[in-house]
């Protein structure tokens, strides 16, 4: 029963990263339907800064923390802006195969600097954030996580609910003609929501750092991780994808922890095969509101 | 005449995807304060020209090729929607295009894009007067409003901008009758009470030049005819072709459709 509730927690925090990243994909995809393959690369970018800041450049953590963020939203702006905008009006295949590229050259960016070693972070999380209640023991890495995560969820709730630009990125996502004719900044929208899944995929990337440690292929991987995700989620559905990460860290904390450790990996990917095969949009898609 | 002239299009062709001419040198002129309507069947180049105004021929490939349209003074023929929104056209696409999956308020907010910024709850109360309806729909998805409500949001929602010309593009369509009364009556008082200028384009011909001022007829991607709202009801062309009478002025029979075709005089 330990064991059982010890591989829930586990299963739920790392769940929860899963989802708040998946997040960030689908921001993307809900604004401008482009699939991002470099998403896991992004991540890893922000775990790798964040180590960067915290033990070459020595900063308080906090303020690397924010650092962090502050550079993940400006390398997600300048992405959109760089290599995004020009094909904007291509094919959307296109568009996707250029994430692909952009893919292999910010791993091969980061591989030449970091190469493929396994760092980790010097210990910040104080003992006290630990909780443990007799039988039920979680680790602070673990409360980090959560609390990490249900904060920037909530943040961003808020931002997409009551926040004009919020709001405006909703518009482009639910009717792009409609938001053109109000004079919707469109490719700011772009930007906007490239620069946040940036920010989103950072946050990942640090605290996944936090718990696995840094490694260019292992925080890359994450990137086809959110597939399994959003697609279980539904691709179009931001709390679907929170769901859906709970769901695959779950499945793979049980398999890993009752069946093999070399299954964890496969299960993901099963399960999206499954789910493909049974609901294609997904368990939250968007039910389409049609009208004759 | 010259001074309060808002909108010139002069002597435009919109060209899609380089190769398809919709509009052969198109011209007309609305007047501050006017409600200028410009009618015509399916496919005569209405929703274009509106398009050309607004600057939303660019995301569907087309272009203005040749001819200029002028703005208070400035030319803004091929300038980008934001720039276009943001000096006060307000294009109302043609089929209630609300956003769906926001609710009626939200939707009415994404109007006040081109004032990013400022203040907008007294634009809110502005439109619920308008729009009284929509009060009480207002937490509600915009997706799961009647055709009406949803009319009444697009409109709305364009107001939120303070446009100083609007665009409506057949806002009558697919209501029911008395609706469409309303919703006419509505955009009067729009013009009347706010001073904003407007642009009709309609297939309900009856409705459209009972409140407009001046009215325009395209066929075939060209003005055919223009003149003022009264003139134009008087017209016998326009009556038969457009208004559903007979060239006698009695409403048509379904018995002679068939046996006579009179050919519009312009083609």
């Amino acid at each position: 029963m330990d064991f059982f509730l010890q591989l829930l927690i586990n299963g739920l925090s790392i769940g929860f990263l899963y989802g708040l990243s998946a997040m960030g994909f689908v921001m993307i995809f809900k604004s401008s339907s482009v699939l991002n393959f470099a998403h896991g690369e992004i991540l890893a970018f922000g775990a790798f800064l964040f180590l960067a800041l915290a033990t070459w450049a020595q900063l308080p953590i906090a303020l690397a923390f924010v650092v962090t963020l502050a550079g993940a939203f400006v390398l997600g702006f300048v992405i959109e802006r760089i290599f995004l905008r020009p094909l904007i009006g291509e094919p959307l295949i296109q568009v996707i195969m250029l994430t692909v590229g952009l893919a292999s050259m910010f791993k091969g960016g980061m591989l030449l600097v970091w190469g493929g070693n396994l760092y980790t972070y010097p210990e910040f999380l104080p003992e006290g954030l630990g909780v443990n209640w007799g039988v039920i023991q979680v680790p602070p890495v673990y409360v980090a996580a959560v609390i990490i995560g249900s904060l920037f969820l909530l943040l961003f709730g808020l931002f997409f609910k009551f926040s004009s630009q919020g709001i405006y990125m909703r518009s482009v996502a639910d009717n792009q003609p409609a938001a053109l004719s109000l004079g919707v900044h469109v490719r700011r929208v772009f930007a906007l929501s490239w620069a946040i899944a940036a920010v989103v995929a950072g946050i990942s990337g640090i605290v996944l750092g936090i718990i696995n440690g840094i490694n260019v292929h292992e925080l890359s991987s994450i990137g086809l991780k959110v597939f399994p995700v959003v697609i279980l989620g539904g691709l179009d559905s931001i709390s679907g994808a929170i769901i859906g990460g709970l769901i695959i860290g779950l499945l793979e904390t049980f398999t890993g922890g009752y069946l093999s450790p070399s299954l964890r990996d496969i299960v993901p990917y099963i399960t999206l095969v499954f789910i493909l095969l049974i609901k294609p949009y997904g368990l939250f898609g968007l039910v389409e509101i049609e009208r004759v | 005449m010259s001074e309060g002239k808002l909108l010139v299009i002069n002597n435009i062709s919109v060209v899609y995807s380089d190769v398809i001419q919709v509009l052969k040198g198109v011209s007309l002129t609305v007047e501050k304060g006017q409600i200028v309507s410009l009618l015509g069947s399916n496919g005569a180049g209405k929703t274009t020209t509106l398009k050309a105004v607004s600057g939303l021929l660019k995301p569907e490939n087309g272009k203005v090729t040749e001819g200029s349209i002028l703005f208070d003074g400035l030319p803004i023929h091929n300038h980008s929607p934001e720039m276009i929104t943001r000096a006060g056209i307000i294009q109302v696409l043609e089929g209630r295009q609300p956003f769906k999956y926001l609710t009626i308020e939200e939707n009415l907010r994404v109007g006040t894009a081109t004032r990013w910024g400022k203040p907008y709850r007294q634009d809110l109360d502005m439109v619920y007067h308008y729009f009284p309806a929509l009060t009480k729909r207002r937490k509600t998805l915009a997706g799961y409003c009647s055709g009406g409500e949803m009319q009444m949001l697009v409109i709305g929602r364009a107001l939120m901008a303070h446009p100083r010309l609007l665009l409506l593009d057949e806002p009558s369509l697919g209501l029911a009758p008395l609706f469409v009364r309303e919703i006419f009556q509505i955009i009067e008082r729009i013009n009347r009470e706010n001073g904003t200028t407007i642009v009709l384009v309609e297939q309900n011909a009856n409705m459209a030049l009972q409140i407009a001022t001046y009215g325009y007829v395209m066929e075939n991607g060209k003005i055919v005819m223009e003149g003022r709202a009264e003139d134009l009801r008087e017209n016998p062309d326009v009556k038969e072709f457009y208004l559903g009478m007979g060239a006698a002025g009695a409403a048509k029979s379904y018995k002679d459709v068939k046996a006579y075709k009179r050919r519009k005089r312009w083609l």
